[in-house]
């Protein structure tokens, strides 16, 4: 998990990476370049590059057999990953999008996350699977899930997903290292946020597990993470006006989970309020307000409240908007915090 | 109306699309109607009697270990088995087939390829014991985990097999599947891989009849199961799967086709499950004892010991030092399997990710303080016990 960390200051690119998806793209490569073990296979990622155009250029740089285009089959995609990582290779798997991945769960749970545990300790597996998740980008059904829940929920994965450009590249250059399976969540309506991070700078490669405050706050914390932390920020930002000084948590990783830097956030505060777009029922939103409210019950001034997506099939494009948690009703959440006044 | 009393229709001529052309001859792919036999055929005279004599033993050993396997779940000391009894000339030729830097993909009735190929007997069987998932190490044998999942190991092979020929090794992968695991979509997915990269892989099929109760004809209607090789691109072949010298050396012919780069086989072997599909199902509720006692005089011991007796390779002599060394085979795995398994419960969060995560940290701590008190009450009940 370490071994990232040393060598992301040795990257000398001449082009600047502005975006998401190139800071991906960079991880990539330079994860290629360093350890001739990384294989990237999927679903057009060879000459198209991805659809998402993440993998641009690496077959070409080196090779088909580096970077494979394969039959269109997730679970074959990911099983035969499986066997590459068994014979010492690290293979990276593109899931074309969220809702494709499907077809590989059996794959994922029954042997990726389980064969370190099943063959105790003699056979780890590192592979990264690469999911674009979540929606926003106005995309047609099945395009737009957000699957951390069913991730989550299975012993033996790692789950991270960045929300920054330089944690896009940090975190996946540490997935790419790591001795276990990550299930890498790229949220795709971020894939063009821009940043001014320069690959010349050194980059933090962080160990998976970390969350960090993007922004110090003393009157509630909003806990987040992926998609949803640009809409937290502008809360933050608006939420100023109304008197609230918000502290913004982004999670990073969401197995494992930093409890550390939660609980402390919370107690800080003594207000916390969980904002993802994926469902609410079942969700994320469920297992950190119960983790916050176990170890902060006591800073509390009000009930841990949940802003999520709601309990339906994601939403068809021209109506995702009232899905989607934006800054209203963050804030709307966060007025609700004013729980003692209430009652 | 036809084509040709359409106004202006005289002038059509059907041409193919302009895309079109077939992209392998099917022909040489096809495989033989009747399932290759070597025992009895002409044949057999090109046959290694040394190997013969090899198989032989590996067979009594093998029904001997069944036999012992199945007695011992009657005693509590293994929660199931699937006996592979009828099945050993598929097992053995599958593991004696293999060079040793070669890989072995198992499905969870093969517990005896894996012993064939050299794995300790009580290791074989700690999956089905119930204390540990794997009781080996993979990478020591070159066989995967036994695999419950039916047909998910196959695109294991494929990729493993792959990534052995990207590093410039000449290893095959011998993934093996039953006649119901060819109907899972992961068994299309690992064929097709296979074909595509042209990965030095050998499916082996053992249709013995049937998937737990279902028998073939409600899990496929194509020709035989090796015709689904065409549709891929690979070769398909059909063998007597009772019969060791013709499964011996159709895999082998398969191995070495895999190994000099001419891709993947898919072997089907035609075979029959003596037993029951495990010792906790009833057999009787699905099949005749007609048919049953039809494959008995099929048997695949008896095949190769009358091939053997016949031709004077064996005698009395030599059938009794395979029995004896199989009895005390059999002695050796009841001593071993009658011991407890010592099991520390720390190890169920051992192995979950390199580094426990701090969740992992504060679960197994839960787990520790119960296990003492645990202990202390032990201790305090002897005390009281005046023990
Ligand atoms: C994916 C999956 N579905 C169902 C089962 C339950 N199951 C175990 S064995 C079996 C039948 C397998 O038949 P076949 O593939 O012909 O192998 P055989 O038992 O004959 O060796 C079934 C349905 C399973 N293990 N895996």
């Amino acid at each position: 998990m370490t071994t990232a960390a040393a060598t992301a200051g040795e990257r000398t690119a001449k082009a600047k990476p502005a975006t998401m998806a190139q800071a991906l793209g960079r991880a990539l490569r330079d994860s290629m370049a360093q350890d001739p073990t990384v294989h990237v296979l999927g679903e057009d990622v060879g000459t198209l590059g991805g659809v998402f155009r993440i993998t641009d250029g690496l077959a070409k740089e080196f090779g088909e057999d580096r970077c494979t285009d394969t039959p269109l089959a997730e679970a074959g995609i990911l099983g035969a990953a499986v066997g590459m990582a068994m014979y010492g290779l690290r293979p990276v798997v593109e899931m074309q999008f969220d809702a494709f991945a499907y077809p590989a769960f059996e794959q994922l749970i029954s042997h990726v996350a389980k064969m370190r545990n099943r063959t105790a300790g003699a056979m780890p597996l590192p592979i990264t699977v690469r999911v674009p998740y979540g929606g926003g980008i106005g995309g047609v059904e099945h395009h737009s899930d957000s699957s951390e829940a069913y991730y989550m929920a299975t012993p033996g994965l790692h789950v991270v997903t960045p929300a920054t450009v330089e944690d896009a590249y940090g975190l996946l250059r540490a997935s790419i290292a790591s001795d276990d399976p990550v299930v890498f969540l790229e949220p795709k309506r971020l894939y063009w946020s821009k940043s001014d991070w320069s690959p010349d700078a050194p980059v933090a490669v962080e160990p998976i597990g970390r969350a960090v405050v993007r922004r110090p706050g003393r009157s509630a914390t909003l806990i987040t993470y992926g998609p949803s932390l640009p809409v937290c920020m502008e809360a933050a930002e608006a939420a100023v006006e109304e008197g609230w000084d918000l502290e913004v948590v982004d999670l990073r990783s969401l197995v494992p989970f930093d409890d550390e830097t939660v609980a402390a956030s919370v107690r800080r505060t003594g207000r916390a309020v969980v904002v993802h777009e994926s469902s609410g029922f079942g969700g994320p939103g469920g297992e950190i307000a119960a983790r916050v409210t176990e170890r902060c019950f006591h800073h509390l001034e009000a009930p841990v409240l949940r802003v999520a997506g709601f309990d339906i099939p994601y939403p068809p494009p021209m109506q995702e908007k009232h899905h989607l948690p934006g800054v209203d009703r963050v804030l709307d959440a966060v007025a609700r915090l004013q729980w003692e006044a209430e009652s | 109306m036809t084509v040709q009393e359409l106004p202006g229709a005289a002038a059509y001529r059907p041409t193919p699309p302009p895309a079109w052309k077939p992209l392998t001859d099917p022909a040489p792919l096809l495989p033989d109607p009747e399932p290759y036999r070597v025992l009895g055929t002409d044949a057999v005279a090109d046959a290694d009697p040394e190997l013969l004599l090899r198989l032989y033993a590996e067979l009594v050993r093998g029904r001997r270990y069944n036999a012992q396997a199945t007695a011992l779940t009657k005693q509590g000391r293994l929660a199931v088995y699937p006996s592979s009894t009828g099945q050993e000339a598929c097992e053995i030729a599958a593991a004696l087939v293999l060079e040793e830097r070669d890989w072995l993909f198992p499905s969870y009735r093969d517990t005896l390829a894996a012993v064939a190929r050299g794995l300790d007997p009580v290791e074989a069987l700690t999956l089905l014991r119930g204390d540990r998932h794997t009781g080996y190490d993979p990478r020591e044998h070159r066989i995967a985990p036994l695999c419950t999942p039916l047909a998910t190991q196959l695109p294991h092979a494929v990729g493993l097999a792959h990534a052995a020929r990207l590093q410039g090794d000449d290893v095959v992968a011998l993934a093996m599947v039953g006649d119901g695991g060819t109907s899972e979509g992961d068994f299309h997915e690992a064929l097709n891989f296979a074909a595509v990269w042209r990965a030095p892989v050998v499916f082996l099929v053992q249709n013995n009849g049937f998937a737990i109760s279902v028998p073939l004809a409600k899990q496929t209607a194509a020709p035989s199961l090796a015709h689904k090789a065409v549709g891929y691109g690979m070769p398909g072949r059909l063998v007597d799967g009772n019969d060791a010298a013709a499964v011996h050396q159709v895999l082998g012919e398969a191995v070495a086709r895999a190994r000099s780069g001419g891709g993947p086989t898919l072997v089907e072997a035609v075979t029959y499950r003596m037993d029951a599909h495990t010792n906790a199902d009833d057999a009787t509720r699905y099949r005749v004892d007609s048919e049953v006692e039809a494959w008995r005089a099929h048997d695949p011991i008896q095949l190769l010991e009358r091939e053997l007796t016949g031709r004077g390779l064996l005698g009395d002599d030599g059938i009794e030092e395979a029995r004896v060394a199989a009895e005390r085979m059999a002695a050796a795995l009841r001593d071993r399997m009658n011991a407890d398994p010592v099991l520390d419960p720390m190890d169920l969060f051992a192995h979950v990710y390199a580094e426990q995560t701090t969740q992992l940290r504060e679960q197994a701590a839960r787990l520790r303080v119960e296990l003492d008190a645990e202990q202390d009450q032990h201790g305090h009940d002897d005390v009281e016990e005046g023990r």
